[in-house]
């Protein structure tokens, strides 16, 4: 730490050490401006590699079977094919209901997800209770328990329960998280405790200081758990592909496994169809895009 | 730091106090922590001893199951099925590796002060990190599609032959491990970047003074001072993997010829599970993956002292 210091001292203003290695001002402006292209030129290949193939996904999708199995390819559609998207959405797989699944279960889950976990992560972080230390212990443990492991006997209890091919089935093992009373426990444990006392001296309860204090107080932690839980949640394959075979109850990744298996070979329609599945995640995304990734960048540095 | 001061202060009567304030904590805990535990306990511990006692017992044909003892976990030893599933798992872990320095470098070409269009970057490049892996495994299979993907016309272009990428077996695994890799650059790349805030400028700077290039500068500093990042992706990028089981699933398919050269643990777990309804086979593969995960993160673990530097 003091040796940076010693060595900022002499360089007052910024601009002039960078110019203190070079020969002369204008060559190194010159090579400042050649790294800067450089840089750009490998950004713009990282992201054509990253974002490239779904642009080819929307143009496929526009396009007839014939034109986009025709050697050499064209690149716009010559003639949009909307219909791929009906055909997607109607054509044999029940694409509109498997969006509401995808929409419900996704939303109750994250609203689960994220009062149960800060519910359990207030408790763990604020209060004394005997057996505290020994629950959060058992929790710590399920952390290291892999999902896969659970599948079949969390299949066995939804058979139990009567609840196969149905909605609760799709929300009922995603509302409660480990990893997010952990990560939400420690945004509790940083917080101040001022507020808290005065509120206590001020005759709150505990679960009203809870609600009306802590909850918001924590609002980046939950944000971040529910974009987190939110991405997960959409994505998901092998819960809902076990627990729901009734095409009208499934969700939309395994909608997408079934339409490949309805139409292998018509690239145009399950580029339709993919994209459909994906189009509404990226659009909370690109709307939401700063707290989504500062909420990644926080779950990193917590986890 | 004034008002804690003075609860600091008030907090000599409180003793009299604090045991009513006491037994109320306890009863609000309870009431805050009865659904999260009740839901750990039904669907995570009940379940987690439930497949640990069945990797035990062998599965009748119509249901029912009887102990086996040891049976389960002697078959998966001489199993060249698993085996196999388990090297294939192995790959796609080397591979996926590959995307920590990609996400690393592309992380440091964002954050460089004054570098334009970084918003509209990050967002091209996180793209893949919120598509569906089942999306993402469709749009793929159509660029490595024989006849019509990008990919083999592109070959076509400077005179190769492209192979069938996802059925043959000897490309197979190297073209899903890519995708793989690929689906998680963008991720790499958020956390990378808020790792690199906490390097101070004055290395750069003085590195600078010293004539330090670019290049330099990133072997010499970037990389010591982001090792604790640099260590947290690679942990998680290994137990990712390792579980990978999505790509496998809508990628190859059961009647694809590359299967056994392709598939994951998981995958052949999910097989035995649901397809085959050997659930005591299937839960002792289970816990075999969950060794496996924890005996590669407790070696990455212990190798940490040789490279990561906490400051």
């Amino acid at each position: 730490m003091s040796d940076t210091v010693v060595r900022q001292a002499p360089q007052a203003p910024a601009t002039s050490s960078k110019h203190r290695s070079v020969a002369s001002p204008a060559r190194a402006r010159r090579r400042v401006r050649l790294s800067s292209i450089g840089a750009h030129a490998l950004l713009v290949l990282a992201a054509l590699w990253l974002a490239g193939p779904f642009v080819w996904q929307v143009l496929t999708s526009l396009k007839s079977l014939t034109e986009a199995t025709s050697v050499p390819p064209t690149w716009l559609p010559q003639n949009p094919q909307w219909g791929n998207y009906g055909t997607s959405l109607h054509g044999g797989v029940p694409l509109t209901a498997m969006l509401v699944n995808s929409v419900l279960s996704t939303v109750l889950r994250t609203i689960g997800q994220v009062l149960f976990c800060a519910m359990a992560a207030y408790a763990f972080a604020r209060l004394r209770f005997p057996g505290r230390n020994v629950l959060f212990a058992l929790y710590l443990s399920v952390l290291m328990v892999p999902a896969q492991l659970l599948l079949a006997p969390q299949y066995d209890l939804m058979l139990h329960f009567g609840l196969l091919n149905t909605l609760p089935a799709l929300i009922l093992p995603g509302m409660f998280g480990v990893f997010g009373t952990f990560l939400l426990r420690q945004f509790f444990a940083g917080l101040p405790a001022d507020l808290e006392e005065a509120a206590r001296l001020d005759g709150a309860s505990t679960g009203r200081i809870f609600w009306s204090i802590m909850l918001p107080l924590a609002r980046p932690g939950l944000v971040a758990l529910g974009l987190l839980t939110i991405i997960q949640s959409w994505n998901d394959l092998l819960w809902p592909l076990v627990v729901n075979t009734d095409p009208a109850k499934m969700t939309l990744p395994v909608g997408l496994a079934y339409l490949q298996s309805l139409f292998p070979t018509n690239y145009p329609v399950l580029m339709a169809g993919s994209l459909v599945a994906v189009l509404p995640l990226i659009i909370v995304f690109v709307g939401m895009q700063r707290r989504v990734l500062e909420g990644i960048a926080l779950s990193g540095a917590k986890g | 730091m004034s008002v804690s001061s003075t609860t600091a202060v008030r907090r000599p009567p409180r003793p009299g106090r604090s045991r009513p304030g006491r037994r109320q904590d306890a009863g609000w805990a309870l009431v805050l922590l009865a659904p999260a535990t009740v839901g750990l306990f039904l669907f995570y511990l009940w379940p987690a001893a439930e497949t640990l006692y069945e990797s035990f017992t062998t599965s009748g044909p119509f249901g029912g199951h009887t102990w086996t003892g040891l049976d389960n976990y002697r078959q998966l030893v001489h199993d060249p099925e698993l085996r196999q599933a388990f090297v294939n798992t192995l790959w796609y872990t080397l591979i996926a590796l590959l995307g920590v320095p990609i996400s690393l470098v592309l992380a440091v070409l964002l954050a460089k002060p004054g570098r334009r269009f970084v918003t509209t970057y990050r967002v091209l490049m996180f793209l893949p990190a919120v598509t569906m892996p089942a999306a993402i495994a469709i749009v793929w299979k159509w660029l490595f599609h024989h006849d019509y993907g990008l990919i083999n016309i592109g070959l076509a272009k400077v005179g190769i032959h492209g192979p069938y990428w996802l059925s043959d077996p000897h490309t197979a695994l190297v073209a899903v491990a890519m995708v793989g890799m690929w689906a998680g650059i963008g991720y790499g790349v958020i956390i990378m970047m808020a790792g690199l805030q906490s390097i101070s400028p004055h290395y750069y700077e003085a590195a600078e003074i010293d004539g330090a290039g670019p290049v330099r500068r990133f072997f010499a500093i970037t990389v010591p001072l982001m090792s604790p990042t640099i260590f947290f992706m690679t942990v998680l990028t290994v137990i990712s993997t390792l579980q990978m089981f999505d790509l496998i699933y809508v990628m190859i398919g059961s009647s694809n010829p590359a299967l056994p050269q392709t598939r994951t643990v998981l995958y052949f777990f999910y097989e035995h599970t649901f397809n085959q309804n050997d659930r005591g086979y299937g839960s002792a593969i289970a816990f075999s993956l969950l060794a496996v995960v924890v005996l590669v993160t407790a070696v990455q673990f212990a190798l940490q002292k040789r490279w990561v530097h906490y400051e």
